[in-house]
């Protein structure tokens, strides 16, 4: 490695425009015209809309026009789409109802669009959208999953049947039951993963312009993938045909998935553009960011694990329920299946597994993915019970899991996946001398004579990253491909543009894709400039999201880089009269093995260009591009240990130490990992402790859709993160990368409750465990 | 309990009164009082301040944040707005040396103040210490939410060192320390969803010349 190759902790290229107030956003951008929109949006849950009479708001001061659905339906824009098909077990496909941009029927949560208002300014935006008067007829709504699928309840799409959209499974069913009824002891445990919404701190927003000289959309949004939003958008919602719209995406102030999705939003302004002939922007406020960006989790599930008279695990049934919300978002099919009961037999050898999961329409916003997306409710789900079987059979929990680890690989699962690599008892052991695990039982009664109630708890996760290969996910019912796409334009002066269709929203690509660069070639990474995010200058992408931007992205950049490499080699080898394959390329030179013969890089560049003394039959020029479809998922893995103390006259938990010993494969830069890994953990802590969404059951009013009300995690509610590494390179991808994006978000929670329940001696709390509910349970277990 | 007057109240009424009215007074009667003397109603209000040094004067509609008038007016994009509820820390800058949440104030309360705002901390090439802090320690992702830590992390070890005392400070009789228990309690009100807390207090302790 070199001072600036893989590995090496390089400050970020981004940093100085981040640090100084020059970061581009959606919402800083402004062009010459630009006018503001405010969308006018459902108070209820539940309504039909009897009429919208829009007169009298445009006839307001500074209103260019006010837009309602029926028109936008007249125009011929599409309905949202889920793009991933699920078949229920009966051979049915899913029951997707329709989704309009702008409601104008039905109106099914608080927050549904009804109608766009645009104007000079925002504030007279917001005053005209107050004068658009909507007569609903209201209904009753039902918020939560397990009582939506109950009869007699609100009925939310026709499409859907007691509000079932699949009744969907996985594994051998039998052979399960057969396991449980044959165990030596059954662990038993019904979980409920809470709801959570994602907050990234830049709220999403959008610019649409149409410029009517050529009939061309542009759109600057708060995406993950742009390419993405840009194909949906054509195909599906027929804003305008691909080649006629585009989309960019420039720094972007994190996602965590819910800038994956294509939103009304964007198709709206859009659209709205053209109506008016005004280039529209709108930008999320941060209650209707609570009330419109897709939620995460909200699973309940129950587990049967059955284990044999060794403590062996020899089956776990598992019946889930999914809240999806009012309408299916963009992959929400995919988050409760195929990236959730996939993962069900985490670190260990179950020979049967069987899982059972119902998606649930509500009248609440869309869920869909959020950091982690379907793995975190694996791993909950399994470390709970895990730890629950521990307690239950009176061994330790390091024990049962060390007796249940898998140990060779690869690895044939019975729920599709094959682990190809992985060494979970090492993640163990260092997690373990790193929290001094042995020291514990001291520890406590060290707090016991002080009062307090300390714990320990351990989680043991695996993940799936960059979803692949493409041919399989297409037979599991994606509506695209999973490859990822790259271009090394290296210009006539040797500097170098990589295009990707990774997109960088806080991951700091523009600084590791040129460590890449950097490494192969030897040119310092100044020299290199990462472009993302536009789909005029990006040729095409799947965007970034499921930790895939190492394992997948990079992996295009790799082998566009192995093209661009062997032009450079034959080049040179012409001009410096050598055989092609002495050439070796180090330090920014091309040079004859074996010789003092080099040519600077900038040189064979240049000699590209001008194609005065090109080999024969050469074409002129050094770039080259490539796409790389993964031949398997990676696995990243680890353990997480937590240890709290909890006041038992306040419930109130202080995290004492958190440790994380992850397995990510190859590492690129440690010090950008580090920091991927204290967000993941950040906010799995804070599922786990402080967040929650609440809708009212009663009305479906979203109670906590600000600050206030729904508690993010701060400065002061974080300790400082104990991390290792104990890396297994990854044989599927040429970098060995694993990815670790969300590993934090995913082994967090477990490890947490795991330790809140050892503390106060009662396995019986939900999260997120606030003061209330622990001191609560430490009084029930009185 | 609110009264009738308050309850008929509407926007459109509470917008066209003065914003100075407002925020002094805050009572509804009077606000409509204004309302009713016709011809002495103003929406707009010219304000003069001072933005990293520069002299502005602006005319802006009564009703328009500092935060906005520094993005939209004066194209300072720096100062980002994550919630316009004070409850996230985003738009934090620098106002007479004491940092607010340009969220929750009306620039017309402004005139004669000096704003700093990100941008004038410290430029490429020209770092403010606490900018330099960050980069080394790592102590952001995304940097939405990175203009307004910097922001506060300055002004929070300027209250230290003015003694400020702080809710976790135990003793009020001796002068204020930088300890990791004061820097987490006094960035509490700076949300970072990237969750970079850990980095951005390494990076205040080397500011402060205290280790972490």
């Amino acid at each position: 490695m070199g001072v600036e190759g893989i590995g090496a902790s390089v400050a970020r290229k981004e940093d100085k425009r981040f640090l100084t107030g020059k970061g581009r956003y959606t919402d800083d951008m402004s062009v010459p015209g630009m006018k503001y929109a405010f969308f006018v949006r459902s108070p209820h849950a539940h309504a039909k809309i009897k009429s919208i009479d829009i007169s009298a708001a445009s006839a307001m001061p500074g209103v260019i026009g006010v837009l309602e659905g029926k028109q936008l339906q007249a125009d011929g824009i599409g309905n949202l789409i889920c793009g991933w098909m699920i078949h229920s077990k009966d051979g049915s496909p899913m029951n997707m109802g329709a989704w309009r941009p702008l409601a104008h029927d039905t109106v099914r949560y608080v927050g549904d669009g009804v109608a766009i208002v645009v104007a000079d300014s925002l504030g007279e935006a917001r005053d005209a959208a107050e004068a658009v008067v909507v007569d609903y007829d209201v209904l009753p709504a039902v918020t939560e999953a397990v009582k939506a699928l109950e009869a007699g309840q609100p009925q939310i799409h026709p499409e859907a049947a007691n509000n079932l959209i699949f009744d969907w499974q996985i594994g051998d069913g039998g052979a399960t039951d057969k396991a449980i009824a044959e165990a030596a002891h059954v662990t038993e445990i019904k979980l409920h993963n809470n709801r959570l919404a994602p907050n990234p701190m830049e709220p999403r927003a959008t610019l649409g312009i149409y410029d009517s000289a050529e009939d061309h959309y542009t759109c600057y949004t708060t995406s993950q993938n742009p390419h993405v939003a840009r194909l949906v958008m054509s195909a599906f919602y027929n804003v305008a045909p691909e080649n006629k719209l585009r989309v960019i995406a420039p720094d972007v102030g994190g996602g965590f998935g819910s800038k994956i999705y294509i939103y009304p939003e964007e198709i709206v302004c859009l659209w709205a553009s053209k109506k008016t002939g005004v280039p529209v922007k709108w930008t999320s406020d941060r209650t209707e960011a609570f009330l419109t960006d897709a939620h995460g989790r909200d699973h309940v599930s129950t587990v049967k694990m059955a284990f044999d008279k060794d403590n062996r695990v020899t089956g776990l049934k598992v019946d889930t329920i999914a809240n999806l919300g009012a309408y299916m978002s963009l992959f929400s099919s995919a988050v409760p299946t195929y990236l959730y009961a996939t993962l069900l037999s985490g670190q260990y050898a179950i020979p049967a597994i069987h899982a059972n999961v119902r998606t649930v329409y509500t009248n609440t916003v869309p869920v869909d993915a959020y950091r982690g997306a379907g793995r975190p409710e694996a791993t909950y789900l399994l470390e709970r019970t895990m730890e629950t079987a521990a307690r239950e059979l009176g061994i330790s929990p390091a024990e049962l899991r060390r007796k249940n680890f898998i140990r060779s690989f690869p690895h044939q699962t019975p729920v599709i996946m094959n682990y190809d690599a992985g060494d979970y008892e090492a993640s163990l052991e260092a997690a373990m001398a790193t929290a001094d695990w042995n020291g514990f039982a001291a520890r406590k009664a060290e707090a016991a004579r002080r009062g307090m109630k300390r714990g320990i708890g351990m989680s043991c996760y695996i993940e799936a990253c960059g979803i692949a290969p493409s041919a399989a996910v297409g037979s599991l019912g994606a509506g695209v491909g999973l490859w990822e796409s790259a271009e090394v334009r290296v210009n006539a002066v040797g500097t170098i543009e990589v295009m990707t269709g990774s997109h960088s929203h806080g991951q700091g690509h523009e600084t590791t894709f040129a460590q890449l660069i950097a490494d192969r070639l030897g040119v310092p990474i100044d020299s290199v400039n990462i472009v993302h995010g536009d789909t005029d200058k990006v040729q095409m992408g799947m965007g970034t999201y499921g930790s895939r931007s190492g394992a997948v992205g990079m992996s295009a950049v790799v082998k566009a880089l192995d093209k661009v490499e062997a032009k450079a080699k034959k080049i040179a080898a012409h001009l410096m009269e050598a055989d092609e394959s002495d050439i070796v390329i180090e330090n920014g030179e091309l040079k004859v093995a074996g010789t003092d013969k080099a040519l600077p890089w900038f040189q064979v560049a240049l000699a590209a260009y001008t194609a005065h003394n090109l080999p024969a039959g050469m074409e002129p020029g050094l770039k080259e591009g490539a796409f790389y479809d993964p031949s398997n998922f990676t696995f990243p893995a680890g353990c997480y240990i937590c240890e709290v103390e909890v006041d038992p006259e306040t419930g109130t938990t202080e995290i004492i130490q958190f440790v994380a010993a992850d397995d990510f494969g190859n590492i690129i830069n440690p010090m950008i990992v580090e920091g991927q890994v204290h967000g993941g953990i950040a906010q799995g802590i804070g599922q786990a402790l402080l967040e929650n969404v609440h809708y009212d059951p009663q009305n479906g009013q979203l109670i906590t859709a600000s600050y206030m009300d729904y508690a993010m995690p701060r400065a002061d509610n974080l300790p400082s993160f104990k991390l290792s590494h104990q890396n297994t390179p990854c044989p599927s991808n040429p970098l060995g990368i694993k990815g670790c994006g969300e590993a934090g978000a995913i082994g967090s929670p477990p490890a947490l409750i795991n330790a809140i329940t050892d503390a106060i001696g009662n396995n019986s709390l939900t999260m997120p465990a606030t003061p209330q509910k622990v001191w609560s349970a430490i009084n029930a277990a009185n | 309990m609110p009264t009738l007057i308050q309850m008929e109240l509407s926007r459109r009424e509470l917008l066209a009164s003065s914003a100075t009215t407002v925020a002094v007074a805050g009572v509804a009667k009077e606000v409509r009082a204004a309302g009713a003397r016709g011809k002495e109603l103003q929406n707009t209000t010219e304000v003069t301040f001072k933005v990293n040094g520069d002299p502005q004067r602006l005319t802006l509609d009564n009703r328009t944040t500092l935060l906005d008038a520094l993005r939209e007016h004066l194209h300072l994009t720096g100062t980002k707005k994550g919630c316009d509820h004070g409850q996230c820390g985003a738009c934090t800058v620098i106002v007479d040396g004491r940092r607010i949440n340009s969220c929750l104030s009306l620039a017309v309360m402004h005139d004669g103040n000096k704003i700093t705002t990100i941008e004038g901390l410290g430029q490429p090439g020209n770092l403010h210490p606490m900018q330099a802090a960050f980069i080394k320690h790592d102590g952001f992702q995304c940097g939405y939410c990175t203009p307004g830590q910097i922001c506060s992390s300055v002004a929070v070890l300027e209250e230290i060192t003015a003694n400020i005392p702080s809710h976790v400070t135990e003793n009020l009789m001796q002068q204020a320390t930088v300890t990791a228990e004061e820097i987490r309690e006094r960035m509490s009100g700076n949300i970072c969803r990237c969750g970079a807390y850990s980095n951005i207090l390494d990076a205040i302790h080397e500011v402060a010349g205290v280790p972490a």
